[in-house]
């Protein structure tokens, strides 16, 4: 397996040209990806000021026609200063968790059922689990809004079939960003889980009950364990991108839902404090980087285990 | 049928309905006459002839349009480059950072790529004088920035999926690398860049909060139009428009579907 683009006669022509195929892309990474994180990186250690652009200078010249190096822990102290802060994080982990583990729930035996289906329907129905992850995030959240208004079709079909008599509050509440969360990312916890339990051998289901499991042992001590994977991989789909959310929040949950994505949003637009925006996108790359961490562990056994 | 059929059976009916009715109920309503968004007042098609004529709406449309089928080109184009690289270069300097540069903007927070990329504009912006007005250009070079990362992954998963003896023979018997790639490798990952290009068209299509940040005075994209007036409450004409992009994307997929198949099929046989 000697790589296609290592391995060949050193003319100087080939040389260039797989410099070139590496060095266009990197490029552009180092550009665009990576030299904007390090100046979010020197923004968070500055003061705001009212100027523009509104923070103070790394660099700064002294009266003696020197420079020096100016940076402030000011922004990080105050976030932990402010409880503001720490109660949104931990809100918005919260709301990620449930949120993920719901749709475990309600993914699972769907997941499930169609790995079971017989062939022509499973396409059908893995493609009717694909068609809403290409359908606009925006307009799957917004379809919501209509069904959970307090005049909405939920509370109109409810109070017309007789379970309520008052409408319920929905709309601008927690619940409903758990229902925007669960709807949204309900596809990246179903394929992955699809994708596993389509590999199970269910030999190994008709051993476990010959010997007499039970069908619920069955599932506890054969599916379950052997799904783990999937679980895993479904899970941290859904929790990382869950816990920066900004639009489900905005549009279905109220004044009192907290979400770090929206923290941000709000300080960078509305106040515009750069530096305290800057430290708070930060620290969530921090509190990501142990849930990404231990995913792509899991991965890397996955393949280890595999190969 | 035993219980736990049932069960399953009950729970896929349960969640196609979850997954469905809020769009079919969209739809629905996207045809109704009334101006209160949740009261029936028969069938119409008055808000997608007010659609057709609000000029806001189809210039926005026009800009989203034009910054993916741009956006999906150039990241089909680099993150092929770099598919090939993941692939099939197995060290050269920098090879970790690079790795590492390519599978983070998958799990960054969009917020964060969004402030993140501003943030350089700005800086650019005060050292050397580019980019003088924020717009189009920077949104483009925003969403190719992500959705060349999506790109190389898929492009990259197909070139690990084939092994490397056709391009190795073609070698030895004597093709320069550049004409290996051009004959053997590039014909093999063709469909793994269509449905790159489509990935990063839809990607950009539907991106807001990114835009948001990276956008300047005049330039609005389509979700971008869709979620200021969405954040006042529902709107019958967005629910035209909602239900003119659902039936795109879901004609879209059940073609690319239906060609995937065919293809497997062939495959199948031959």
């Amino acid at each position: 397996m000697s790589g296609l683009l290592i391995n060949v006669d050193n003319s100087f022509r080939e040389r260039l040209w797989k410099n070139l195929i590496i060095a266009i892309p990197y490029f552009w990474l180092l550009l665009f990806f990576l030299a904007p994180f390090l100046i979010v990186l020197k923004i968070s250690l500055a003061d705001p000021i009212i100027a523009q652009p509104p923070f103070t200078p790394l660099f700064q010249d002294n009266d003696d026609g020197s420079m020096s190096i100016y940076t402030t822990f000011d922004n990080y102290l105050f976030l932990f200063q402010d409880s503001l802060y720490l109660v949104t994080y931990l809100s918005s982990v919260k709301l990620a968790f449930i949120s993920t583990v719901l749709a475990l729930f309600i993914g699972y035996p769907i997941a499930y059922g169609i790995a079971r289906s017989p062939q022509p329907t499973r396409n059908i129905l893995l493609l009717l689990v694909v068609i809403p992850f290409w359908i606009s995030f925006l307009l799957r959240v917004y379809a919501w809004m209509g069904i959970l208004k307090t005049k909405g079709l939920l509370n109109g079909f409810l109070l017309w079939i007789g379970i309520i008599d008052q409408p319920l509050e929905l709309l601008y509440t927690d619940t409903a960003v758990y229902i925007g969360m669960i709807y949204s990312y309900l596809p990246f916890m179903i394929l992955p889980l699809y994708a596993n339990l389509e590999k199970l051998d269910i030999r190994l289901l008709e051993a476990a009950s010959d010997l007499g499991a039970r069908r619920w042992e069955v599932f506890k001590d054969v599916t379950l364990p052997l799904s783990m994977p999937g679980i895993i991989a479904g899970c941290c789909l859904m929790f990382i991108p869950a816990i920066g959310e900004y639009v489900i929040p905005t549009l279905l949950g109220g004044a009192d839902t907290l979400m770090i994505g929206r923290v941000l949003f709000d300080e960078f637009f509305l106040n515009r404090d750069w530096p305290v925006a800057s430290a708070v996108a930060i620290v969530l790359v921090l509190l990501l980087v142990l849930p990404i961490v231990y995913f792509q562990k899991r991965q890397n056994q996955e393949l280890w285990s595999e190969s | 049928m035993n219980q736990r059929s049932t069960f399953i059976f009950t729970m896929l009916c349960f969640g196609f309905a979850f997954l469905y009715i809020p769009i079919v109920l969209v739809i629905i309503y996207s045809f109704n006459d009334s101006k209160l968004v949740t009261v029936w007042g028969g069938w119409s098609i008055r808000w997608y002839m007010e659609l057709f004529s609000n000029e806001n709406i189809l210039n926005a449309a026009l800009l989203s349009f034009r910054i993916a089928a741009i956006t999906a080109t150039a990241a089909t184009i680099f993150g092929t480059m770099a598919g090939l690289i993941l692939a099939r270069l197995r060290e050269f300097r920098g090879r970790m950072l690079f790795t590492g540069m390519i599978a983070s903007p998958l799990v960054m927070p969009e917020v964060i790529t969004g402030l993140s990329l501003l943030l350089l504009f700005v800086s650019l912006q005060n050292f050397i004088g580019w980019p003088s007005q924020r717009g189009m250009n920077t949104i483009t070079i925003a969403h190719i920035t992500f959705s060349m990362a999506y790109v190389a992954v898929i492009i990259q998963s197909r070139l690990t999926e084939v092994n490397e003896s056709l391009e190795e023979a073609a070698m030895d018997l004597g093709a320069k690398p550049a004409r290996v790639i051009w004959d053997i490798t590039l014909p093999i990952i063709l469909p793994a860049m269509i449905s790159g290009w489509l990935l990063a068209f839809t990607l950009s299509l539907d991106d807001l909060v990114i835009s948001s940040f990276v956008s300047g005075p005049g330039a609005t994209t389509l979700p971008m139009l869709i979620f200021s007036k969405v954040r006042l409450g529902v709107s019958p004409d967005i629910n035209a428009l909602a239900t003119i992009l659902i039936l795109m994307v879901t004609v879209g997929v059940c073609i690319a579907a239906w060609i995937i198949n065919r293809q497997k099929e062939s495959k199948a046989i031959s």
